[in-house]
């Protein structure tokens, strides 16, 4: 079983986690045009590579960011949002 | 026959003609280039020279023929979507699919099974009622129907699912069939080499040749070439295509996993799909079980396959059908879905002129093929969309006008 690592509860089985995309900057709704907006809610970047994703842990209810190979699937890093 | 088949074992000469042409050399240039040789890109092709009298044309294929999605899904072809559109498009496959045997004059075993999708909550049936309006307005056969319709259909389901998901119906739909999924890219490749296009296996498209905003040509393994239009129709590696092309689009790549079964006598003549147990399965023409589910949670570039996709898989099969306790899985595998948010595909222009996008083709594009090869290959020679992929244009999520078929699309392939 895959296990990934969750800063508060250490390696957990997969199984354990739900997965809450790429990590993306809103832009200010307020300030920015309709194509910016529309890029953020649709667009993803959908090429291979490190991305840093949002990951949650179900039991405990933490939402954290892990740095993934979305190839090879390996999990560089995870961290809370801002302590990177 | 096994006399034949004795002489053509000892003949040297190969007397059986190969399926297409493979020229030595790539030629420098081309009208159009094709990157994908999966049965969009060697559909797109065939119409391209068939429809448009378009012949000097590149197919250019990084693996071997069909190695793609083509050639790993499960085959179920159906129109029964939920958006008035959806339905149109998908129609107009099934149409081209009955003859398709004939035209192509290959056998790709096309066989119309009918097609449940089973509900088991009051929404599901909801969402069944609705697809089933949304299609007779359309003129497609699709019904509701009760429990006791689907036990006649199938006498060997527990229609109770072990007792934690009754069934309470099915939409029913009567043209739902499945078909030899590589037959298919085979068939179109010999078909558009007899006419002259030109098809290049292990080639590998490696960039784009852009300036001013329109496309020039591209970069191979094998060197570059020129044209004014090319066309992406390569499923799972199109987020790659498009960062070559800086084109941002909403595609993101999940696995999509499937399985067989080791041969059983026929017993299952329909298709059956669950979305609620979260799989589907048919026998094939071989007499192997084909069952699939619904996408890997997150995204991931790669075909490996897993062991809690059988475990998860089985034990639903088995609430349907106990009696497959002791049927052994012979085969499983993986694809790469390139899936969109609201499950339509996103075919046509793109903002740099001369390049097309087919893709977004997600789980359920091999029912496409005929349509999406005979609508982009008018794309191409027109440089404009025909009315019938209008709402599958890239430009609907700058213009919050999405198609949304995921009640249609997400576990029923
Ligand atoms: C398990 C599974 C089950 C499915 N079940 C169904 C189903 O029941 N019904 C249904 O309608 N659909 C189903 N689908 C979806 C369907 O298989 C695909 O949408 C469809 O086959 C896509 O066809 P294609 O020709 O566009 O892509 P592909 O067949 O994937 O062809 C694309 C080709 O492009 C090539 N390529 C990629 N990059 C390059 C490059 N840079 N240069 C050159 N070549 C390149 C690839 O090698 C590949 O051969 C399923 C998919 C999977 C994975």
């Amino acid at each position: 079983m895959k296990l990934l690592k969750c800063p508060v509860n250490g390696l957990r089985p997969i199984d354990e986690f739900a997965y809450g995309g790429e990590l993306r900057e809103m832009p200010d709704p307020q300030s920015c045009s309709d194509g910016e907006w529309a890029d953020y809610v649709f667009n993803r970047t959908g090429a291979p590579g490190v991305k840093p994703e949002w990951w949650y842990h179900i039991p405990s209810g933490t939402w954290f960011v892990a740095e993934r190979n979305t190839v090879t699937d390996m999990v560089e890093r995870t961290y809370f949002r801002g302590e990177a | 026959m096994p006399y034949r088949l004795i002489k053509f074992a000892f003949s040297k000469q190969h007397p059986e003609a190969a399926f297409f042409r493979q020229p030595a050399q790539i030629r420098d240039s081309y009208d159009a280039v094709i990157i994908g040789g999966g049965g969009h890109g060697l559909a797109a092709a065939y119409y391209l020279a068939r429809d448009h009298g378009i012949t000097n044309v590149a197919v250019l294929e990084r693996g071997y023929l069909g190695g793609g999605n083509t050639g790993r899904n499960t085959t179920i072809i159906r129109s029964n979507y939920l958006t008035p559109e959806g339905v149109a498009f998908y129609d107009a496959s099934v149409k081209i699919w009955e003859n398709l045997s004939q035209e192509l004059d290959l056998n790709l075993f096309y066989s119309n099974r009918g097609h449940f999708t089973l509900a088991h909550t009051e929404s599901a049936m909801r969402t069944m009622r609705w697809r089933a309006e949304v299609n007779k307005q359309m003129g497609v056969k699709s019904e509701v129907l009760g429990p006791d319709d689907i036990q006649q259909a199938c006498p060997q389901i527990d229609l109770s699912c072990a007792g934690h998901a009754p069934i309470l119906g099915a939409l029913y739909h009567a043209p739902g069939s499945v078909a030899r999924h590589d037959g298919v890219a085979w068939g179109y490749g010999r078909a558009a080499s007899q006419m002259g296009v030109e098809i290049f296996q292990n080639t590998e498209v490696t960039g784009l040749d852009i300036r001013g905003g329109r496309i020039h040509g591209v970069q191979t393994n094998r060197g570059n070439i020129k044209t004014g239009k090319v066309l992406s129709a390569v499923a799972g590696f199109t987020p790659r295509i498009t960062q070559m092309a800086g084109i941002r689009t909403p595609i993101v790549i999940h696995p999509l996993q499937a399985c067989v079964t080791e041969p059983m006598k026929p017993w299952l003549n329909t298709i059956l799909v669950s979305g609620s147990l979260h799989v589907y399965v048919s026998q094939s023409s071989r007499g192997e079980l084909v069952m699939g589910a619904a996408l890997d949670p997150y995204e991931l570039h790669s075909t490996r396959s897993t062991l809690d996709f059988v475990e998860g898989l089985s034990s639903h099969i088995l609430d349907m059908f106990p009696f497959l306790s002791g049927i052994k899985v012979v085969r499983q595998w993986a694809g790469m879905a390139d899936m969109t948010p609201d499950f339509a595909p996103i075919m046509g222009r793109t903002p740099v002129a001369g390049f097309y996008l087919d893709a977004g083709w997600g789980t359920w594009g091999f029912k496409a093929t005929p349509i999406s090869g005979k609508t982009m290959a008018e794309t191409m020679a027109r440089d404009q969309e025909p009315e019938l992929i209008d709402a599958f244009r890239l430009s609907r999520f700058r213009e919050f006008e999405l198609t949304g078929e995921k009640g249609a699309a997400a576990v029923g392939h």
